[in-house]
């Protein structure tokens, strides 16, 4: 067919080829050349010659690792399973009844879900531990020795208050978004209420709560400091696997570290594809033309649908409130006294200021990188496909499939031989940042814009305004929003990253949450609750004032 | 205005697109040849997915055609970029800029191309006297009715003094009646300003009440191109005339002359009609009769069978059988005349001179 497509400009003329090839480029140094590397590694040894499946047949012959390999698909499984039980009964009662108190517990969830990643376990051990407060407390008054914290239990619970907001949200998300019709037509065909929840609005939600459910599988089976902290010396999960082999094989390339990094990608992977697999043939795509309405309730039974949330949000939000109260506590070096003190903080002196500047500094200028290329790339993806806007959008769900300890290792493997030497620096844990939480901000960008009308774009350059021009002046200034909300998101979440900058982490470039999570380790446990005090204000305060601005407006 | 009007000439322009679902290649438009005067509204005009939008948006430039050239005026302008082209479009959405107020909306345009600013201001305040809405400067858009917003949208594309103003069914979000006002607002500011204007719709009634000229696409292809009149009172097919108005189509054949008149025999009938060249003997010809140029007596035409009929204010319709072929008509002004009721047999009858042989 004779096309002779002379008005179309050779390609290098387009600006968005140049940013295209910029994100490629920025991928493919840190992510796709580093996560090679580390495949590479974990075929070679030191005890043996070339390509080799050692470190693998380790692995899998070893109790002392396999081991570790069913006890994190366990505390994923099991967290999963509880966050469906407590996030979808939320999700219904916040959305269909008028629930006291109901945008506090909507903060309250949020707020748990981007809190510090070992807060959760330090909290739980401060109350529920061999030394812990209410351990004692039954122990002194009536003699009853409660049921261990630490292990697969400890750890389960931890997770789940802390992820199930995950599915709270999808589905909240979902049920909002069912055309009230719907369900009115169930009920004008007959149904009653319970047949109606069961036949009509579970499996239209099932979907949103499916991917919720992923999300709280991936990020459980990702999680390093609950496992660290609560596992003890018996419950290793693989984490905290990568973590110890790797700074245990003195000298060594992390070679079986790299192994054990395989096996976890293998895994997210795997659960990734199947749930795609299976959205994929449910995709129920809603637009509530009439939102269901909120269902009136008094008295007594208003006060049973606000039961339900306020429970779940309480303990999930507790470990806060106890690290709070803790840093005001005196302690007798490992352990809490009883009194009130602030030495807790002065004590921190030179050291908390470190941890503040580096925090604010990294997390600053991954920031502005992040919202920099996110505008870029979520514009590319929307509204300049062409053939590789499907590989952008597979680049962007890598970080959710690679968990921070697994990039941490990528880059230590990568960067710390030539031709590129980071290992150590700043601008390696600003990297890891970047990578790890763009994709906030893209999906949140992209989602905005795919609802904005693109003849206002067209408008503008049919008046004269040249196409870049009219990026900047219309098109970004329009997905600021979206922007904005996608990018507090990935601020918060790398204000309190820990999985991957420890990894990166050389002491002097220690951040508040590496600073308060190493002094809890080593049971220097009032500095660690100053420190993690701290941390989860600054987060509490830029997400309650981001949610003010954006009227409630974020969604993760 | 002082600027000299330009025309807009397309010569053999195709697009090619390709289907998403299969991957062939189909082609939006084809091979198409037009010539737009300085100064005139013309309207493309057909049903959904016939090429319309996609001839307006390359003129616009926002498609480039993958044969064929554009002119604006004496000059092609297929190199140049959208926002070079001396075009400006109304955007069936209005497409206002959501974060500026009316004022600087209409202003967007001037302030690119450093118009100084109490030019900016004069030229703002009477393009908006034009579309009448002085003392609405301040107001954000979306404080704007829906045909307030329109005028917006027209303003903006005036202010900045383009050669060609290109609508994109610039009223199909707005209701019935203000639609109808709409039209007759565009069409004055077209005359008071003599700018060349390209309106896409798919209303038949719009097109016929703006337009100097109608250009019906189906298919990627241009089926016609005419004054209003010439459409619909001598469409070329059955599609043109079909989709202009509504046409009754009886098939018969030429048995022989009559004078001047050609001799067709339609469901065991003989007509006469104008003859028009080339009409031979023995041939099948089809012919449109506008059901408003038809009516029903006792005797006196076509023998038919009423199968509706129906009061509808200002006429009676009817559907009535001629042989095997429906035949709608309308009989208007009912009021004080006979009106046919159902299985009622008739007689059909029409002025030969008012038919069209296809």
């Amino acid at each position: 067919m004779l096309k002779n497509n002379k008005s179309s400009a050779p390609f290098y003329t387009d600006v968005w080829f140049w940013v295209k090839l910029m994100v490629f480029v920025i991928f493919v140094l840190f992510l796709i050349w580093p996560f090679s590397s580390m495949i590479t590694n974990a075929f070679a040894s030191s005890k043996a010659e070339g390509f080799t499946f050692y470190n693998f047949n380790r692995f899998f012959t070893k109790k002392y690792y396999y081991g570790a390999l069913w006890n994190s698909i366990g505390v994923s499984v099991v967290p999963t399973l509880l966050s469906v039980l407590l996030g979808v009964p939320m999700a219904y009662f916040m959305t269909r009844y008028n629930v006291w108190g109901k945008k506090v517990w909507h903060v309250l969830a949020i707020l748990s879900l981007m809190s510090p990643p070992f807060l959760g376990a330090y909290a739980w051990i401060m109350l529920f531990g061999r030394a812990g407060s209410v351990t004692q407390f039954f122990l002194n008054h009536f003699g009853i020795q409660m049921p261990t914290i630490y292990g697969f239990g400890g750890i389960s619970i931890v997770l789940t208050l802390k992820l199930y907001p995950y599915v709270y949200m999808y589905t909240s998300g979902a049920m909002e978004s069912i055309d009230s019709s719907l369900e009115e037509c169930a009920e004008n065909l007959g149904s009653g209420k319970l047949r109606r929840f069961i036949t009509i609005t579970m499996p239209v939600v099932t979907p949103s709560i499916a991917a919720g459910a992923l999300m709280v599988f991936m990020s459980a089976l990702a999680d390093f400091g609950t496992p660290m902290l609560l596992g003890g010396a018996d419950f290793r999960t693989l984490p905290v696997l990568i973590y110890n082999e790797y700074f245990s094989e003195i000298g060594g390339n992390g070679n079986f570290a790299s192994a054990v990094s395989i096996i976890i990608v293998i895994i997210t992977l795997g659960m990734l594809l199947i749930q795609k697999l299976w959205v994929s043939r449910r995709n129920y795509v809603m637009s509530a033309l009439r939102p269901p309405k909120e269902v009136e309730v008094h008295g007594f039974t208003r006060f049973l649908v606000t039961l339900v949330p306020f429970l779940i949000t309480f303990f999930s939000f507790l470990p806060q409130l106890v690290v709070c109260v803790c840093s005001f506590q005196t302690t007798n070096y490992s352990s809490f006294t009883g009194g009130f003190t602030l030495d807790n903080y002065t004590g921190l002196g030179k050291r908390l200021w470190t941890a503040i500047r580096n925090t604010f500094t990294y997390s600053t200028v991954a920031i502005v990188f992040i919202v920099v290329i996110g505008i870029l790339m979520s514009y590319a993806i929307v509204r300049k496909k062409g053939k590789t806007g499907g590989l952008l959008d597979l680049l962007l769900m890598a970080p959710y499939v690679i968990p921070g300890s697994v990039l941490g290792l990528c880059y230590i493997v990568t960067f710390n031989v030539k031709p590129l030497v980071l290992t150590g620096t700043a601008a390696i844990i600003i990297i890891s940042y970047i990578i790890r939480k763009l994709p906030y901000t893209v999906r949140s960008a992209s989602a905005f814009l795919m609802q904005m009308d693109p003849s206002v774009e067209e408008a503008s350059i049919n008046l004269g305004v040249p196409p870049m021009k009219t990026f900047w002046k219309v098109t970004a200034r329009l997905m600021l929003p979206g922007v904005f909300s996608g990018a507090i998101l990935s601020w918060v979440t790398c204000i309190n990253e820990l999985s991957c900058s420890i990894m990166l982490s050389t002491g002097k470039n220690n951040t508040l949450t590496i600073a308060a999570y190493t002094d809890i380790v080593r049971n220097s446990v009032g500095s660690g609750a100053a420190l993690a005090a701290i941390l989860t204000l600054t987060s509490s305060i830029i997400l309650i004032a981001a949610l003010r601005v954006t009227k409630g407006k974020i969604r993760v | 205005m002082e600027k000299i009007k330009k025309g807009v000439r397309l010569d053999h322009i195709s697009k090619i697109y390709q289907d998403p679902k299969t991957g062939k290649d189909f082609y939006a438009v084809k091979d198409t040849s037009l010539e737009i005067e300085p100064g005139s509204f013309v309207t493309l005009l057909g049903p959904s997915g016939c090429g319309k939008t996609t001839t307006l948006r390359m003129i616009a430039g926002f498609e480039s055609p993958d044969e064929g050239e554009i002119y604006l005026g004496e000059e092609p302008i297929n190199e140049l970029t959208p926002n070079k082209r001396d075009t400006a479009m109304v955007f069936q959405s209005y497409a206002l800029l959501p974060h500026y107020n009316v004022f600087d909306n209409v202003a967007y345009g001037l302030k690119l191309r450093k118009v100084p600013k109490n030019e900016i201001k004069n030229r703002v305040l009477k393009i908006l006297d034009l579309v009448e809405l002085t003392g609405m400067e301040e107001r954000m858009t979306n404080q704007l009715s829906g045909g307030q917003q329109q005028r917006v949208a027209l303003a903006r594309a005036l202010v900045i003094e383009p050669s060609v103003l290109l609508f994109d069914e610039p009223l199909s979000n707005l209701d019935a009646k203000l639609r109808v006002s709409m039209r007759t607002e565009i069409r004055r500011i077209q005359q008071e300003v003599g700018i060349t204007a390209i309106y896409v719709t798919h209303d038949q009634s719009e097109a016929m009440a703006l337009s100097d000229k109608i250009i019906i696409m189906s298919k990627g292809v241009v089926a016609q191109m005419g004054t209003p009149q010439e459409i619909y009172y001598h469409p070329v097919s059955e599609f043109v005339a079909d989709f202009i108005g509504e046409a009754n189509f009886l098939k018969g054949r030429m048995i022989g002359k009559n004078g001047s008149n050609a001799v067709l025999e339609i469901e065991g009938n003989s007509l006469n009609v104008p003859d028009h060249d080339g009409m031979e003997t023995g041939k099948d010809y089809t012919i449109v009769l506008r059901p408003e140029a038809a009516s029903l007596a006792d005797r006196g035409g076509m023998p038919c069978r009423v199968v509706l009929s129906c009061f509808m204010g200002s006429y009676q319709n009817y559907h009535v059988m001629v042989g095997n072929t429906l035949v709608k008509l309308e009989e208007h002004n009912p009021k004080n005349k006979r009106i046919y009721q159902v299985d009622e047999t008739c007689s059909l009858v029409f002025d030969p001179e008012s038919v069209h042989v296809l």
